[in-house]
């Protein structure tokens, strides 16, 4: 786009005098708009599409949770915050928060680590890289309501495959439907069996980009391969870290198709062991109370939730994959004096800065210095 | 916007991050809600033609020769038939689409008796199908069932469920019983058959066998809780009655589970759950209550298992266990056809043609009493006569209980404390109860 609004006033020099001021004012801010509205108009369709599939239903499903609102009878009356009250009120919205949790904490944490260490072994060089890399996909393209009712069976207290292969090295049968704990345990497996794979695809594209001068440096420095992995690896992919961990956070507090397959009811058994949010959701909006306000008010509360602790992931995450605590500090510290530094060169060479930053002046120091940044930021041993 | 390293400050950045998994969430959470089957209606040529489509689910009998015979009869209808696997799927394809404005749904759409408690309180969403000339087609229970407080018939009944019990002829021989069908159903107690019968020669199987006598607490309660006309609701206000006053529900909590857990006799199974189904391959338990379309299912499981066998006996009298009904949404466009088909398809003719094809056990008099039906025998179940066995079962029910609204609801809670006692063994009988009685207040009603 920069390249090519420059070129549009040209023609217009060829034209009678009289008219050319305007043409060129005219054609100038069209140009002017070309290149700052464009990027805009050619990402919209993603945010049209999004504004009518996510965006409306989430405004609607807010004005549902304020009325009475019936699956069958449809909309009722004006109740405000009730239902978010009756919803808090419930000690099955409690035990289900918990239950997401619990099964949030125990699928997400090894599903990441887990991840990262098929990806660090996928990333050396292996005989026939790429069977290897396919293999750990296969779980993900196997349907999820499949992968439950299998590991359902599987899991089964009394004839399960699992109870019988821990009751051939003597342990006692676990009560994977009647232990809280334990059928947690059972549906996070069902989790990390289809999703660590195909996360670990993803660490793995991010540690292909890492380049290799980092780890000859650091092989130079005298850095074993588990230094490589820490001083080099997890700070390179910090940003897909973050991407990982927050939709693996999403993920984990919507689990659903596993929970609603892993018994015969579906809806977490009798003492709602392992009834998550989104099927207490379900329950309330298709079981038997069919209270749409409800379960409307139980997705707002969710879609707040996630985000909540999809926020904490954030924070922590980068506190995480950093080297240091000081580090960032250093680097922005660093990043301002590069700033100052091509301001000042710009301001000597080229026109007065009085007359504001112009589009066209303002970008090449802000760049460098963005370059600088990314740079200050991600490799920290410069600074020292 | 995530990898942060533009020089601003840092609530603008948090800021960002904020939207940025928002939209995410808003994303992800939008790929979650697929759009299901297309059971599309009424595609209506120039000719005048018009097709009708028919949703049912599992096996309703309906064959395409069956269909293709009312084709015939009928020029310029053609007849669609759509199948869900689960009647579960269907009940929220139905309910969803008809709190939708009936768009999508089809002209035909099969229901279970258990969904009627919440459609009744919405008629006008159905057609009404009373019709003078079929008065006398059903059994009368069967016609009240799908009758609304205001007189409407909202659905054409298909099968019912008459219970009967099905056992396992050679665990009984090993435990020293009858085995022969007509000498258990008189051990059982013949006629009269009471509960405690029933269970009594129970503690003398498991005295003498490593089987368990019948799958579950849960299957037995719910047998037991369908003679009584009014467990959880007062029919004549369809108020719910306190669970926790309710002196004829927690009798029959406490017999069973005397039964099933003091006892023994139950093998400490959930029905449908990868135990339950395992066990009929693992001499798990010797007899079940078995309503006439659960003769399917146990074949399904029990395949190359010896010693099925139906005895002519039910304790307590008799019971009706499920069974299906066909509805006209009132929404589709061709209504006084699909009404029309509708009643075709529940007349005796073809309601014994699907029972032949799938043992969906007649609802109509005319169809239990027909020939066919009277001599239907089935292989798998040691060659029983189970057409004449359950047509007898059938004439032993009084009437079906009263199901209100709230009745799915206040069942639930008491089956899931039958559960915690009986499967996962996690309370004893009253702490059990007592779990139940919160899950009943939080219901709130």
């Amino acid at each position: 786009m920069a390249v090519l609004s420059p070129t549009q006033p040209a023609p217009a020099r060829g034209r009678p005098p009289g008219r050319a001021p305007r043409r060129v004012g005219f054609s100038q801010r069209l140009g002017r708009w070309d290149v700052k509205l464009s990027p805009y108009l050619y990402i919209s369709p993603f945010f049209v599409l999004f504004a009518v599939t996510g965006l409306f239903p989430l405004v609607y499903t807010a004005f549902v949770s304020v009325h009475q609102w019936n699956l069958l009878g449809g909309q009722g009356e004006f109740v405000g915050l009730q239902n978010y009250a009756d919803v808090l009120d419930q000690p099955i919205f409690w035990r289900s928060l918990v239950n997401t949790v619990s099964i949030f904490v125990l699928s997400s944490v090894p599903q990441v680590l887990l991840a990262i260490t098929i990806a660090a072994l996928l990333d050396q060089n292996l005989r026939a890289a790429t069977f290897w890399r396919m293999g750990v996909l296969v779980p993900y393209i196997v349907a999820p309501v499949a992968v439950s009712m299998i590991f359902g069976r599987m899991f089964a207290d009394q004839y399960g495959l699992v109870n019988g292969l821990i009751g051939i090295v003597g342990i006692d049968p676990v009560g994977w439907h009647s232990d809280r704990l334990a059928s947690h345990v059972a549906i996070a497996t069902i989790v990390n069996y289809r999703w660590t794979g195909y996360n670990a695809l993803i660490f793995l594209a991010a540690m292909q980009a890492v380049p290799r001068e980092l780890y000859e440096a650091a092989v130079i420095d005298g850095a074993g391969r588990v230094r490589q992995f820490f001083s080099v690896t997890v700070p390179q992919i910090r940003a897909t870290i973050i991407f990982v961990v927050i939709t693996s956070t999403i993920g984990g507090l919507q689990i659903f198709d596993e929970v609603r397959m892993y018994d015969a009811a579906g809806l977490g058994g009798p003492s709602k062991n392992w009834m998550t949010t989104v099927l207490y959701l379900y329950d309330v909006a298709w079981g038997n109370q069919k209270n749409f306000g409800r379960a409307a008010a139980v997705a707002w509360i969710l879609f707040v939730l996630i985000i909540a602790i999809g926020m904490i992931n954030f924070l922590l995450t980068r506190r995480i994959s950093t080297s240091g605590p000081s580090t960032p500090k250093v680097g922005r510290r660093h990043t301002r004096a590069l700033l100052e530094r091509a301001r000042a060169a710009g301001s000597a060479t080229t026109t007065p800065p009085a007359a504001g930053p112009a589009p066209g002046a303002g970008a090449p120091p802000s760049g460098g210095a963005r370059a600088g940044a990314a740079r200050a930021g991600t490799t920290p041993e410069e600074d020292r | 916007m995530l990898s942060s390293t533009r020089p601003t400050g840092r609530s603008r950045r948090l800021a960002a991050a904020t939207a940025g998994i928002a939209s995410l969430t808003l994303a992800l959470t939008a790929c979650g809600s697929g759009s299901d089957d297309g059971s599309g209606s009424d595609a209506e040529s120039a000719s005048g033609e018009i097709s009708l489509t028919v949703a049912t689910f599992n096996n309703f009998g309906y064959t395409d020769e069956l269909l293709a015979r009312y084709e015939a009869e009928n020029p310029g209808v053609t007849v669609e038939h759509v199948t869900a696997a689960r009647s579960e799927d269907a009940r929220t394809n139905l309910t969803t689409k008809l709190a939708a404005g009936g768009e999508g749904l089809a002209d035909i759409e099969a229901i279970e008796v258990d969904w009627l408690p919440e459609l009744t309180q919405y008629p006008d969403l159905f057609t009404d199908l009373s019709d003078p000339e079929l008065e006398g087609r059903w059994l009368d229970w069967k016609v009240e069932q799908a009758t609304t407080p205001d007189g409407k018939l909202i659905g054409y009944g298909t099968d019912i469920g008459p219970e009967a019990i099905c056992y396992r002829a050679d665990l009984f021989e090993a435990a020293g019983l009858p085995s022969d069908r007509e000498e258990v159903a008189e051990l059982l107690g013949g006629a009269d058959a009471t509960w405690e019968d029933y269970f009594e020669v129970g503690r003398q199987f498991v005295e003498s066998s490593d089987s368990a006598w019948f799958d579950g607490a849960t299957p037995t309660y719910q047998g037991m809780i369908n003679q009584v006309m009014d467990a959880y609701e007062d029919p004549a206000t369809g108020e719910p009655k306190d669970l926790a006053s309710n002196t004829v529900v927690k009798d029959l909590y406490d017999q069973v589970v005397q039964a099933a857990v003091t006892d023994g006799l139950s093998a400490g199974l959930e029905q449908w759950g990868g135990d339950w189904d395992a066990a009929f391959q693992n001499d798990g338990f010797a007899t079940m209550l078995c309503p006439a379309w659960m003769t399917g299912p146990i074949e399904e499981r029990a395949g190359g298992v010896d010693g099925w066998d139906v005895a002519d006996v039910f304790p307590g009298g008799g019971g009706n266990w499920g069974g299906s009904f066909l509805t006209v949404p009132a929404s589709g466009a061709h209504t006084e056809e699909a009404k029309k088909l509708a009643a075709w398809l529940t007349a005796p003719a073809q309601q014994i043609a699907a029972f032949e094809s799938a043992g969906t056990f007649p609802s109509q008099l005319e169809a239990q009493a027909s020939e066919q039906v009277q001599s239907f025998t089935n292989g798998f179940f040691s060659d029983a006569p189970v057409g004449k066995i359950f047509s007898a079962r059938a004439q032993a029910i009084e009437g079906a209980p009263f199901k209100g609204p709230n009745y799915f609801s206040i069942h639930q809670s008491v089956q899931n404390a039958l559960l915690r006692v009986d499967v996962t063994k996690e309370q004893d009988a009253e702490a059990a109860w007592q779990g139940a009685l919160e899950e009943f207040a939080s219901l709130g009603l």
